[in-house]
This record gives structure tokens, sequence and C-alpha cells, in this order.
């Protein structure tokens, strides 16, 4: 990290509280915009349960399609939270101080987000409860655990839970700085969320553990979600799904769209809210880095799931893997996949020189997840064009109709707004993190050259 | 009296280094350890300030945590399975798979809602004391609360200022 600037403390105050407590105009107008957006997705999903779900694109059998793809991205997208916030956390990597709220902020409203699809899928969402949670207790019925779908919500549960109370305990002392900073309703907002954080050395010690402690209890949750996801897929018998390589594959790619995804709010969040002096060209060098790694990573996971599904020459896989890769639309479809997805990101960020430009990093990052979505489309939607036994009427095309994009968009909108409203109501880089960064950094003379230094405990 | 004898002094302070000095003094001075705090706005390094070291109970928590939502996650999975045993598709009532699952998201679940009310419990909050408290502390300075002057409240002031207090509040 050579870019290492000299900010005091009621500097770092100024910058990062900016935001929280004064508002400018352009809040409400992307706001309203937004909110609007979100509105619209929420209209469709009362019209779906009005009249049923037939006003969406699906066929005799495609009724996986952009519902469940949505469900699978925005699982995908939360990951990043603990990729960089609990592995750069337990690392002590330097370069996670300005980026750890927003990845964590990134994965609750990412994971909301997620969880409202399945529900929605369900046609009836109210009914969904009676499937997921112990029910009419006067008969003794109760939902089957031996369903994989049963046990997403019990890990996309966890997952929000420890996620949501990983964000909380790591505002604390920027909500006393913030209750320090501010005068009426919001001094009293703050006043009861800090809950009386005075920063003694022992809140402080405990901080420090706390984030080592829930990074090491949240890291193998996030394992498991991802794995649980992919078992909706994998434990059913349907060619193209029934793969054992499923958990790491979707965890990896999971990690590949997230980070990306952080890379791209980094970018965004830097150029709305000023953040130059915290946001430099370093840390895009350092995600760039690991995302060459990951993408790699994933790269391997994808491959072997494709030879799995040739080597084993079963008439039904290899019929999928055709349409995948050579049948229209899918094949354009999967050339815009690769290219984006790996081949065009890749490439670019081997290189130093765009790995450090914020511009080019923002649009790899964009073109990575448009990639990442494809991936899921192209995973899901294909192996269920295949004609089943016993089915006459037959119309194999699944089409997706005005809700399905209407519901994507929604979605997009839905996890910007969550971001914006966080920004708005707190600090989304951690004050503390910058300012310890301050007091620990130092500078050694080696020979004729001055080397930045951290000291730790 | 009682309230004079444990009127409570905050002195704040513009670096590091004072802060250690004014430890020292208060010490020298007979103030327990204990009594006196040191406040910032940011994680220093353990003994920055030569304080005394607290010892924390934290590490229990996640243990009780997830003993507690594996107990929740057995009732969820065999209890609710034995309580209505019906055979789909020939499978096993109890099959060990969902068990494991649902098990494993219960025990995590329980270990780091336990973690995060330890950290709440152990880190004193919320803190109603409503000993001195000063907005400078979230700008940059440190603060040293003495909790308890025990009636030799111009004793702690007087060392808080040769070591170097820039102000002195009061409660």
């Amino acid at each position: 990290m050579k870019d290492r600037n000299d900010i005091p403390a009621p500097k770092v105050n100024d910058d990062l509280l900016a935001f929280p407590l004064v508002t400018p105009l352009w809040f409400w107008l992307v706001a309203g915009a937004l909110g609007t957006i979100v509105g619209l997705a929420v209209l469709t999903v009362f019209l779906m349960a009005l009249v049923g779900l037939q006003i969406l694109g699906y066929t005799n059998t495609q009724q996986w399609a952009v519902l469940i793809t949505n469900f699978v991205f925005w699982v995908g997208i939360s990951h990043a939270g603990v990729m960089i916030s609990a592995i750069l956390r337990l690392t002590q990597a330097e370069w996670r101080r300005p980026v750890t709220r927003a990845a964590e902020v990134l994965t609750v409203f990412a994971l909301g987000t997620a969880l409202t699809f399945p529900l929605i899928h369900t046609g009836r969402v109210w009914r969904t409860l009676y499937w997921v949670f112990p029910y009419d207790f006067t008969r003794g019925i109760w939902p089957d655990p031996r369903s994989a779908l049963v046990w997403d919500p019990s890990a996309i549960v966890t997952y929000l839970t420890s996620s949501s109370m990983f964000v909380y305990i790591a505002l604390i002392p920027d909500l006393a700085v913030a209750r320090d900073r501010s005068v009426g309703w919001k001094h009293r907002f703050y006043s009861i969320l800090a809950m009386g954080f005075r920063g003694t050395t022992r809140q402080w010690k405990l901080q420090t553990i706390a984030g080592i402690l829930l990074s090491a209890l949240i890291l193998p949750v996030f394992v498991s979600v991802h794995s649980i996801v992919s078992f909706d897929f994998a434990m059913a018998l349907q060619p193209g799904w029934h793969s054992t390589v499923f958990a790491p594959y979707f965890v990896i790619g999971a990690v590949w769209s997230g980070v990306s995804a952080v890379a791209t709010l980094m970018a965004l969040l830097r150029w709305a809210f000023h953040l130059q002096d915290y946001i430099t060209p370093d840390h895009f060098d350092a995600i760039g880095r690991l995302l060459l790694v990951v993408s790699n990573a994933w790269l391997y996971f994808f491959a072997l799931d494709v030879f799995f599904g040739i080597m084993g020459r079963e008439e039904a896989e290899l019929a999928m893997w055709n349409l995948r890769m050579f049948t229209w639309p899918w094949n354009v479809e999967f050339i815009i996949f690769a290219l984006t997805g790996y081949l065009i990101p890749v490439g670019l960020m081997l290189f130093r020189k765009i790995r450090r430009n914020i511009t080019a990093m923002l649009w790899i990052s964009l073109l990575v997840n448009v990639g990442m979505w494809l991936e899921r489309w192209i995973l899901i939607v294909p192996p269920l064009s295949f004609k089943q036994p016993f089915v006459f009427q037959w119309r194999n095309w699944y089409t997706p109709q005005w809700p399905e994009f209407i519901l994507v968009l929604g979605s997009f909108a839905l996890v910007s707004l969550g971001v914006l409203v966080f920004s708005k109501l707190f600090p989304i880089i951690p004050l503390f993190d910058i300012k310890e960064g301050q007091v620990l950094k130092d500078e050694l003379k080696i020979g004729r050259v001055r080397v930045p230094a951290v000291i730790r405990e | 009296m009682a309230a004079v004898a444990t009127q409570a002094l905050l002195g704040l302070f513009r670096d590091a280094d004072s802060v250690a000095a004014a430890l020292d003094r208060l010490r020298a001075a007979n103030f327990a350890g204990h009594n006196l705090k040191v406040l910032t706005d940011t994680p220093y390094p353990e003994g920055a300030f030569g304080e005394d070291h607290e010892g924390h109970r934290l590490y229990v928590f996640p243990f009780i945590g997830a003993t507690c939502g594996f107990s929740v996650g057995l009732l969820l999975t065999i209890g609710t399975q034995l309580a209505y045993p019906m055979v789909t598709g020939g499978k096993p009532v109890l099959s060990v798979p969902p068990i494991v699952h649902i098990l494993y998201e219960g025990t995590m679940l329980g270990a780091i809602l336990f973690t995060v009310l330890g950290i709440v419990f152990e880190s004193r909050l919320p803190d109603l004391s409503g000993a001195p408290h000063d907005p400078r502390i979230s700008e940059g300075y440190l603060g040293v609360l003495v909790t308890r002057t025990d009636g030799r409240r111009d004793v702690a002031e007087r060392e808080l200022r040769a070591a170097g207090a820039v102000d002195i509040i009061t409660k």
C-alpha cells in the first residue's frame, strides 16, 4: 500500500459523516427513482399473487427461471461481505479498512433481496411459511427436513442474522461518534443505537476480538450457505444439475461475483461521496489481484463441471451441454457469458495499469456480474428445456415476459436503495478503522528508501 | 456525602504519552487502577497507556450459544420427524444428511447470536452510569476517566493537569 495519506481525526469525521449528517438534493432524486422501480416490482408481485404465475413465461417444465436465477445471483453477491471482511480481518490485511463495511452492508441487502425470490417464486407467498416452519401443532404435522428446499431457509436465515449482527457490532463505535456530532432527533437516534459506547480500552479490546471471533464464526456459515443453495439443484436427479462439484463451484462463483460487486460499489462510493483520500488506486489494485486468483479458481470448477458432464457419455448430459453451448439462443448467451464472465475481465486485470484505473475497474467489475448472472441463467434454465416423458402438450422454450424484467430491475434497485439509505444513516466507511490505520502507520528507512510500515500487536 | 465521594472526573489529553503519564501519576497518588479508564475514539494497541489488564469471558458465550442452537436443531429435525413419522419415497424417517445440515446451521446461529450478546454484555453496554463524557474524544482527544475520586477530587485534578490535561470535566 503506497497511497498513505495523513488524515487527522476531525477530518476523518468531517469526510465520512458528511453524508449521514447533511442531506444533498441528489439523495432524494436517486432514492425517489430507485423507490419508484422497487414500487413497480412490488406491484408486479401483488399482481402475480392475484392472478397467478401464468403472467410469467413459464412452460410445462420450465418453472425455475429468472426468479431462481436472481435468487442464486444475489446470494452470490452477498458472499462479498464475508470474503472481503472476514478473510481480510483474520489475515489483518491493511487494505481492508475502507472496504469492510461496504462489503458487509452489500451482503445484508443482497441476501435480503435474494430471500424474496424463492418466496415470490412460490406464487402464494403466505403459504411458504407452512413449508418452512413447524405448523399445525394440534395435528402434529411438521415440514419435511429431508427436502433440500427446507435446508435453504435455515442457511440463509443464519447468514442474514449473522451478517446483520456483524454490521451492527462493528458500527457501534461509529454510532458513538455520530451521536457526539449530531443534534435533535438524530442525536437521540444515534444515542439509542450506540448504547452509551464510550471507547474505553476494554470496549476497544472487545471490538477487536469481536471482529476476529465473528469473522471466524461467519466464515464457515458463508461456505455452507452457497453449498446449500447448490444442493437445491445438485440433490435433484436432473441432468445438468446432479453434480458433486456444484457446492465448491457455487461458492467460488459467488466469491468471484461478490468481490467484483464490492469493486463496483467502492468505485461508486468514491465518486458519489468524494472519498478519494480513503479509497485509492491501491485498493483497486489489491481487489484486482484478489479477483485474478478467485477467477481462476472459479474457472477450474467450471471446467470440472463441464468435464464431468461430458466424460460420463450419458446421453441426457451430452444433450444438455450441447444445448447450453451450441444451440440457439443459448450458444450466443454462452459466448457472452464466457467473454464477460472471464475472458475480458481477466485479460484486462492482468495489467497493473488497468487494475489501478478506477473507471476501468468499475466497468470490468460490472462486466463480471453480467457474465455471472448469465452463468446462473445458463446453468438453471437449459436443463429444464428437455421434453419430459408423459408430457404431451410441449412448448419447450421459456421466454421471460415483462414481469420478469421488472423483477430483475427491481432487485437491482432494491439493493442499491438499501445501500444508499444505509449510507445516508450511517458511515459507510468505518471511522475507527481508518483512524486506527492512522495511529498504527509508520515509515521505516531502509537504505535510501522510506518504506511504509504498520505496527501490529 | 456519597455523591462527593464517588464524584467522577474526566481529563482530556492530546496525545497517548500524556495519558500514560497521567495513569502513572494517578496510581502513584493511590487511585486504584480499576477506577481509571482511558477513553479514545480509536483502538490503541493493548497496554499503550500502561492501563490495567482486564479479563473477560467472551469466549464462553459462543459455546453456550452453540449448545443451545444444536439443541434447537435437534428438536427441529429428529423431534419433529419422530413426532409424525412419515415415510417418503422409501427414505428413512431419520436421514443423516438433512439432520447434519440443520444441526450445523442451528449450532452456528446459536454461537453467533450468543457471541453478539457476549460482546454487548462484556463491553458493559448499555452504559447507563452517567459518567462524564466529552464529544471532543470523538475528535481525536484522549480522555482519562477517574470513576471514583473518594473525596480526593482536587488531588486527581492536580495530577491530571500535571500530566498535561487540556481540560477537566466533572460530573
